[in-house]
């Protein structure tokens, strides 16, 4: 478990880390937080020839508020994003995912930008991008580019991102009034890769009638699962256990088709696709309907 | 000043200072001038045709030294010893096929070494891995043991008729007859899969040749070093007394790090001979999935007769064991399986019979419980069962077996691993099942709470299981205790077993300081080290207090008589008279200060000048050991509450109560630990960890990503209550207790998962039990 030979950078700048990038092509590799790739080269599975290490590009790191909502440098801390502030009070949906994300001495070291760029369907990371609907900004020696959540995550560890493009920048929009966030997951041990997890973003108007909604859900595909029909199945309509149970249900039949594997079958996760919709689901509709976005 | 007790005291680990301080040795912080490093070539195939190892490119990359095939081998190439002979069971099959250190013309499990590579660095060595050309014919993996025992079936080896690795029939009275005579039979048919052993620390393999001295040093981290030298010294040529065997700290052996003989065992030292450099093996993680030995699955179809009253007439069982691919560790986990499946409990007539299979998987030897596990599984789950048909409730269903105090010795006529017959020492059993209904407050939660929970629409489940653990058997260890010569007191102690974390630098300097009357920090304790001491065998079994501390405490009452008899020529006082007490001996009734510290009548007792009295040793040293007639048998009841959310098929576990019986405690706190530490791998065996491997014999989660280990979080609280019913077998009263908290731990998860779930109806006869499986028996029930 020694990764082959490689050629390792730190760049101090984000042109400088842009520059090597560019300069090597699809050889090289970026290292943020490092906890999916050192042991991905240490297995040898990842051979990167040359290694971009950006923990040194300190301009990377951020956490602010910005046009009401909240925006991310790349290289920021899971850690530090988990006790913001911010976060809690910007986008508190990622507040909420976030000690999902493995172990406290991971979230120490991984990054924001590190989880998304990996795209590894089995991360809140994503889900929770997609269903706030995420805008990232991406550079590369060439130039700057804006690309939004849906367009982001391609497939199995598999994103927009160019060969020489650097995801620098992640901002979540703000969240309209009367809207109520959710996440929940079920791993094996807590911090574990997720059996299944939901993120739900539920809308509503003074009625209480549901105008937007968005559930996205993750381990079912190859990629975060934005759940249309279980979505469309919300508009318009007030909460009451049947129609959650109807959407649940929707969501485990209709939106996804989940694989199975040693920790899972496919039936068990439409299971829990079903359970924690609906449970996500209660808990969103709750803060939807007694707190202002703001300060859930 | 009058002896203080030391045995039985919650007396802190000495060892814990220079084990949280990064001060303790370990195999891996060996590091020799000049030292090259290994790896190793590893069949990706579970069963192919090795034709062709091509290692031409590897021997020239820059930084190799050497690379060695089979073919290299010569003489040295040849299979692994047949460790543990098979007991004298009428009839029996046995069928010995053991490892062999490199792959000549077969290949039969994932992971096998086939080529050895020396290089200067460990990084070089995996580089050139990729450099062998490998030709191989894959074959039909043997995976499924039912399958494999087909006709036709391919084989592992090829030399014998088929995969039986082993076939034995062990009878007690006449299970046919009582059967027809019983009001009620159970039948069913259980799954009992386990997994790796999963020590902190992975294997690791230190060896230097001194060619001045002639002397071969080897850091190995095993369980059973003097054994690892002895084999060493045989296969290498040498002397035994040129061969010192080291296993410092290791961290952790559970069974798999016992006198194995495992190929980078055998070949780490004949390569530093050769090549005249010191060489180092430091197994990795991955490596550890495939290479280092496992437990697995056995399959039980087995019955039980009962009268009305719920009272066993009989037992049978036929059982399929999965030995891998090859058997050196010969019958002992099966057999521990059908021995441990009687457990405390009188089963007049009983019909045990198995089939050891091979596979091409990993070699399985004893984990932790070493089989054990399957048999408590079987006798506890057909208890459940027969409870729930004659209803009668499950604690009165055992309670009206288990056996009486004045049965003991009571032998059950079968043979246990040891050879001998399964006999119990002694045992108080009911007593410990009332404390454990007591502690989880079984009536009331069954009566009030339960029912109170369940209408309010919560699944919680209450189980409660009893076992037996044949432990501490021989054939003997061995001690050396030494009084320092010199100002204050201090004490030396040697002995041979090697010490994994158990904390036998505690216990056995807390023997030692009883019997000489000094404190435990003045008590010095050196183990598995061959050059201090190099008669026994190991640390298994459960039997490093019980064989290991006996005989500490025989070296130690031999020191005592010395320090006695020379004290009363000193003091001018019969040895009646003499208190040994504060490190000194002294007059009773007298002035303590007026008495001989132990240092000080040492240096008296190796005198530089004059005469001794004839037939004097010198010194306040003795050697002495223990060997007991036959294992002594540790008991205990584990309790637990659960709640299970039927949606998610999740499973918490609320409180778990632990009564156990290991005969006179040395160190409460130790037997703590060990139980923790036991219970912790039994939740894992229950609910987090399996072997998951594929039909081609591909293991599919050979990683801690996907072989799951229950975290600090996972485990939860675990109460414990210490009862001391002692053995007549050894001069402590002691029985083991390395192995007993993770025996029941799946059947008391099935029976609590179960009573949790009762309203489905569903039935639990499989461990482990993951939300996945437990998802589908849900729905297979419905």
């Amino acid at each position: 478990m020694k990764p082959a030979p490689f050629e390792y950078f730190a760049p101090g700048t984000v042109d400088e880390a842009l520059a090597l990038l560019a300069e090597h092509g699809d050889e090289a590799k970026a290292l943020a937080g490092g906890q999916s790739l050192i042991p991905a080269m240490n297995f040898r599975l990842a051979r990167p020839r040359v290694l971009v290490d950006l923990n040194r590009v300190e301009a990377l790191s951020y956490i602010r508020s910005e046009k009401g909502g909240v925006a991310i440098g790349a290289m920021t801390r899971q850690r530090a994003v988990e006790r913001s502030d911010v976060i809690a009070r910007g986008a508190p949906l990622v507040a909420e995912a976030m000690p999902s994300i493995a172990h406290p001495q991971i979230r120490n070291r991984g990054t924001v930008g590190g989880s998304l760029a990996h795209a590894d369907p089995s991360a809140e990371l994503p889900a929770v991008a997609v269903a706030l609907e995420t805008r990232f900004r991406a550079r590369s020696t060439t130039g700057e580019r804006t690309i939004v959540a849906d367009d982001f995550f391609k497939g199995m560890l598999e994103t927009a991102l160019e060969p020489g493009e650097l995801l620098v920048d992640i901002a979540f929009p703000p969240l309209p009034p009367r809207t109520g966030t959710a996440f929940l997951e079920v791993a094996r041990r807590h911090g574990d890769y997720a059996l299944v997890g939901v993120a739900a973003v539920v809308t509503l108007d003074a009625q209480g009638l549901c105008t937007a909604a968005r559930i996205v859900l993750l381990s079912v595909g190859d990629g975060p699962v934005l759940a249309a029909e279980a979505g469309k199945t919300l508009m318009g309509q007030s909460r009451s256990d049947d129609l959650l149970r109807a959407v649940a249900d929707r969501a485990a039949n209709r939106d996804v088709d989940p694989p199975s594997d040693i920790h899972a079958s496919a039936a068990y996760r439409r299971r829990l696709v079903a359970v924690l919709t609906r449970r996500a689901l209660e808990r969103a509709f709750e803060r939807a309907e007694t707190k202002q976005p703001r300060n859930q | 000043m009058e002896p203080r007790r030391q045995i039985g005291e919650r007396v802190r680990r000495t060892e814990d200072a220079r084990l949280l301080t990064g001060h303790a040795l370990f195999v891996d912080d060996v590091r020799l001038d000049g030292m090259l490093h290994v790896a190793f070539l590893r069949s990706q195939y579970a069963h192919a045709r090795l034709v062709r190892v091509d290692a031409t490119a590897a021997r020239r990359r820059p930084g190799v030294v050497a690379v060695y095939t089979a073919a290299d081998l010569g003489d040295y190439w040849r299979p692994g010893p047949l460790l543990v002979p098979p007991p004298p069971i009428a009839g029996l099959v046995f069928n010995a096929c053991t490892q062999v250190p490199l792959a000549k013309d077969k290949l039969r499990h994932v992971g096998e070494p086939i080529a050895m590579v020396v290089a200067e660095s460990r990084y070089l060595a995996e580089d050139a891995l990729d450099d062998i050309v490998l030709q191989a014919e894959p074959l039909p993996a043997v995976v499924d043991l039912e399958a494999a025992l087909r006709d036709g079936a391919t084989r592992v080896h090829e030399h014998l008729p088929s995969n039986v690795a082993a076939h034995a029939v062990q009878r007690k009275g006449d299970y046919a007859r009582a059967a027809r005579g019983a009001h009620t039979v159970i039948k069913r048919r259980f799954l009992y899969d386990r997994g790796a052993s999963a020590a902190i620390e992975n294997r690791a393999v230190v060896a230097q040749w001194d060619p001045r001295a002639e002397e071969l040093t080897v850091w190995d981290t095993t369980q059973a070093p003097i054994p690892i030298r002895n084999g060493l010294a045989q296969l290498l040529g040498l002397l035994q007394s040129q061969v010192r065997v080291v296993a410092p700290f290791v961290g952790g052996g559970f069974g798999p790090k016992i006198m194995m003989y495992y190929p980078e065992e055998v070949l780490v030292p004949w390569a530093a001979m050769r090549l005249g450099r010191p060489v180092k093996w430091t197994e990795d993680r991955q490596e550890n999935f495939f290479a280092t030995t496992q437990e697995r699955g056995q399959i039980h179809d087995a019955e039980i007769a009962l009268d009305k009253r719920g009272k066993i007439l009989g037992v049978r069982d036929v059982f399929l064991h999965d030995t891998g691919a090859y058997d050196p560790y010969g019958l002992t986990v099966p057999i521990n399986s059908q021995c441990t499946l009687l457990g405390p409990y009188e089963v007049p007539n009983y019909e045990s019979e198995f089939t050891a299979v091979f596979t091409n998987k990993t070699i399985v030897t004893p984990v932790r419980g070493a089989g054990r596990q399957h048999g408590v599984f079987v006798i506890e789950r057909l208890l459940d069962f027969a409870a729930k048909e004659l209803k009668i409730d499950r604690v009165e269903i055992r309670r009206r077996n288990l056996l009486r105090p004045d049965q003991f010795p009571f032998n059950n006529e079968i043979l246990f691993q040891d050879s001998a017959p399964l006999t119990y020492d002694s045992g108080d059993y009911e007593p410990a099942l009332d404390q454990a209904l007591e502690l989880i407050d079984y009536h009331r939660f069954v009566r009030e709470e339960q029912p109170r929970l369940r209408a309010a629409g919560r699944h919680v489940g209450i189980g409660i299981v009893c076992y037996v653990e044949g432990t501490g058997i021989g054939p003997y260890e061995g001690a050396r205790v030494t009084v320092e010569p010199g100002p204050g007191v201090r004490v030396r102690l040697a002995t041979g077993v090697g010490t994994q974390g158990q904390g036998h630098f505690t216990s056995f300097a807390q023997i030692v300081a009883e019997v000489l009357g000094v404190e435990v920090a003045d008590v010095h304790v050196i183990t598995g080290d061959t050059r201090e001491f190099h008669w026994g065998t190991g640390t298994f079994a459960s039997r490093g207090a019980v064989v290991a501390g006996s005989a500490c405490h025989a070296a130690a009452t031999r020191v005592r008589e010395k320090i006695l008899e020379l004290a009363s020529h000193e003091l001018n006082a019969s040895t009646a008279d003499l208190v040994l007490a504060g490190g000194k001996v002294h007059v009773r009734g007298g002035d303590p200060s007026g008495g001989i510290a132990l240092g000080a009548l040492a240096v008296k007792a190796n005198p530089l000048r004059g005469a001794v009295r004839p037939g004097t040793e010198p010194g306040l040293e003795a050697t002495a050991y223990f060997g007991p007639d036959r294992g002594s048998t540790a008991s205990g009841v584990h309790a637990m509450l659960v709640e299970v959310d039927p949606e998610t098929a999740q499973v918490e576990i609320k409180r778990y109560v632990v009564v156990h019986d290991c005969g006179r405690v040395i160190n409460p706190m130790i037997v703590d630990g060990q139980i923790h530490g036991g219970v912790a791998h039994g939740i894992g065996n229950a609910f987090y960890e399996q072997l998951v491997y594929d039909e081609e014999g591909q293991l599919l989660n050979a990683s801690f990503m996907d072989y799951l280990l229950p975290t600090a979080t996972d485990v939860p609280h675990i109460e414990t209550a210490h009862r001391e019913t002692r053995s007549p077998l050894n001069p402590l009263g002691a029985k083991g207790v390395g192995e007993a908290g993770a025996i029941p731990t799946g059947a008391l998860f099935a029976q609590a998962v179960e009573d949790a779930l009762s309203d489905t109806g569903l039935e639990i006869c499989e461990i482990p039990l993951s939300p996945n499986q437990l998802f589908a028996l849900i729905e297979r029930a419905r």
